[in-house]
């Protein structure tokens, strides 16, 4: 019987089963931020200990810095002593600290594959449940709390169970405006937010196969919104050609044997699978979560749903409008925005920002409309530079900022105000999400954000290609 | 929290119910309650959101209700806790006062931390949660036991099977669930497997 590459990568990393039936895991690679990192620290210090593996430890700031300016010190001070304890930690424990300074700063799960850190057959954790993101080479990634952080450092291993692994296949091309978002938003749709509990996702199929490695990041960076921890994609041709020649791939003489061995980690033909879900992607628009979690998604010709006509989660649905103040029923065209958000760990790459750019070239953001573009890395925010993204973006009236999480969950001072509503390209439409209590998210794709903007409502971007 | 690993057999106490499915850690402790070096304070800011409106008045939630202060297990639905990673929210729901949450089910990172911090989840059958909610809803002065060992929530006379990972209970009953200890007590079998891990020695982060 076949292994699936979750088998490999969890036997390899096998340090020993524990007394309680989970497994003691060791962490190939493990990345810290600001936010969940600092009270770890303090633990280990408590406890006399240091980090076990600073050569694995990798560090970077994303969550709470400005994107209008880096100066220090920051003009929120809960930030800036965030910030002041990360680097001393880093310090403090020997860490690589991809700071601002370094050209290399970003959202941690757009820095990791950018550097070559993230590999086929690792494990790699993180304290940010979109460490699942990095499920995109192969590697079997997921977030994890504080005490955990704590325990990685410490020892560079973490008790776990391992999961059972369904397989959701892709098949079809998609139609043009059609994007690794809708997809995931799709599978996330079908099968809920909490159908992946317990499940680690293998994304496979041709569809799968023919995307780019920004594309499968896109993917298994929403795992975790449809209750996976965990999503992978099997390597492949794509996954090898992406690392060759980044600052932590392996070196040239090494690079051959790397290669065969990643290749190998793919799960084996005859593979068994707990469970699997199959999705036509061909037929596919594009899509929208317009409610208080990414399972309440809509077609953009779609109407917003009847919860009476609802046959599960009617109680959800009638949550949502509660919430949200929208018409049940009504086209979810018709749906105005006030903000416009394009970057996140989900959407903050080179291909998004280049596809939003293709639909606000030569057009306008809508009168009214508030619309940034933050970059998910400083190398992000260079390449886009160099290719004259961001004079595309400010000429449609959008401001180009500086890379970070941003309005994702808006720690730092990009925020929704009252009652705004947001097309976003984030990943997370949950009530507050977008620092106002009251405001609303629609997630969608970075061009359907581009298109919301010029609009000023929800609009069907494929007219605009 | 630096506290000692204790065993955790059963947990006794006044309950607390919020309903509704998919509660995700976003509501449970906004973002910016998240700037902060330590989880000292952060125990008031449980539910923030859902507890006051904008402008500080105090909303319908049972965490404002008086007759729930001082109740130590929560009642919950299914999903709760999905969404972020941040331990920020079981912490606050930790020193807010709760000791032990049963609900429907949990998100797979927010059941974790509870596990790392020393508060079991529990899951119990739909039907069997409403009950509990019931109850702790229209006698909130009253104990509800929950049993570990038995794996059985009592209150009012009635009882109900609860359920929770093997390997999580086996964490409390043994008083194990601190874990650095135990982790860092594989030294040498760590060891081994650094050495058998192909990538740990290639490009410019190997270890050796």
């Amino acid at each position: 019987m076949g292994k699936t590459l979750l088998d490999k990568v969890w036997d390899l990393h096998t340090v020993r089963e524990m007394p309680n039936g989970q497994t003691q895991l060791f962490i190939g690679l493990h990345l810290i931020h600001e936010v969940t990192s600092p009270q770890a620290f303090q633990m280990i210090r408590e406890k006399g200990l240091r980090v076990a593996c600073p050569q694995r430890t990798f560090a970077t700031v994303d969550h709470i810095v400005p994107t209008d300016s880096p100066a220090r010190p920051y003009a929120d001070s809960l930030a800036e002593e965030m910030m002041v304890a990360l680097e001393k930690n880093c310090r403090d424990f020997g860490v690589k600290f991809f700071n601002f300074a370094s050209g290399e700063q970003g959202i941690v799960h757009v820095v990791g594959p950018e550097q070559g850190l993230t590999q086929p057959g690792l494990t790699v954790a993180c304290g940010d449940s979109h460490t699942s993101s990095h499920g995109a080479f192969g590697a079997i990634a997921f977030g994890v709390g504080t005490t955990q952080i704590r325990d990685i450092l410490a020892t560079q291993t973490l008790a776990l169970t391992r999961p059972k692994v369904r397989r959701v296949r892709v098949s079809g091309a998609l139609r043009p405006g059609v994007y690794a978002k809708d997809v995931i938003l799709a599978v996330i749709r079908r099968l809920g937010v909490n159908g992946g509990i317990g499940y680690a996702y293998e994304f496979a199929g041709e569809t799968i196969d023919r995307m780019s490695m920004e594309e499968r990041l896109t993917i298994c960076n929403m795992a975790i919104e449809g209750g996976a921890r965990v999503g992978y994609v099997n390597p492949d041709r794509t996954t090898v050609e992406f690392l060759r020649g980044r600052p932590y791939a392996p070196r040239p003489e090494e690079f051959n044997a790397a290669e065969s061995w990643w290749l190998s980690m793919a799960s084996d033909r005859d593979a068994v699978f707990a469970d699997a879900f199959d999705l036509d992607a061909g037929a596919l628009e594009p899509q929208i979560a317009w409610g208080i979690n990414p399972g309440q998604t809509v077609g953009v010709s779609e109407i917003l749903p009847r919860p009476e006509q609802a046959k599960a989660d009617q109680a959800g649905l009638e949550e949502a409008y509660k919430f949200t103040s929208f018409q049940p029923g009504a086209p979810v065209q018709q749906v105005k925005i006030d903000v416009a958000f394009i970057g996140s760990c989900t959407n903050g790459r080179m291909s998004d920002l280049r596809e939003a750019a293709r639909v606000a070239k030569g057009r306008h953001v809508a009168k009214g409309v508030r619309a940034i573009v933050v970059p998910g890395s400083q190398k992000v925010q260079r390449e886009a530079e160099a290719e004259g993204l961001p004079d595309v973006f400010r000429a449609a009236g959008f401001e180009w900022r500086n890379a970070g999480c941003s309005m994702c969950l808006a720690m730092n001072p990009d925020k929704l105000k009252g009652r705004e509503i947001c097309a976003s390209s984030s990943n997370r439409n949950f009530i507050g999400r977008q620092g106002s209590p009251t405001g609303r998210t629609l997630l969608m794709s970075p061009a359907m954000v581009a298109a919301a903007a010029v609009h000023g409502r929800v609009a069907d971007v494929r007219e605009m290609l | 929290m630096s506290e000692n690993s204790s065993i955790i057999k059963s947990v006794a106490g006044r309950g607390i119910a919020v309903r509704g499915d998919d509660i995700d850690t976003d509501r449970i402790m906004p973002a910016r309650y998240l700037r902060c070096v330590t989880f000292a304070d952060i125990g008031q800011y449980t539910f923030q959101d859902e507890r006051f409106d904008p402008q500080g008045n105090p909303k319908t939630h049972p965490f404002n209700a008086p007759e729930h202060r001082g109740a130590s297990l929560l009642v919950v639905n299914k999903n709760f806790g999905c969404g972020s990673s941040r331990e920020h929210a079981p912490q606050g729901i930790k020193r807010w006062g709760i000791h032990l949450i049963v609900g429907e089910s949990f998100a797979e990172i927010f059941a974790g931390n509870c596990t790392a911090i020393g508060m079991p989840v529990l899951t119990a059958a739909p039907g069997d949660v409403a009950a509990l909610m019931e109850f702790v809803e229209t006698r909130p002065s009253e104990t509800v036991t929950v049993d570990l060992q038995a794996k059985r929530a009592t209150f009012g006379g009635r009882a109900i099977p609860v359920d929770m990972r093997e390997a999580f209970r086996a964490l409390f009953l043994s008083g194990s669930w601190d874990s650095t200890a135990t982790l860092l007590s594989a030294r040498e079998q760590i060891q081994k497997t650094v050495e058998r891990v192909p990538y740990l020695h290639w490009g410019a982060a190997r270890v050796s």
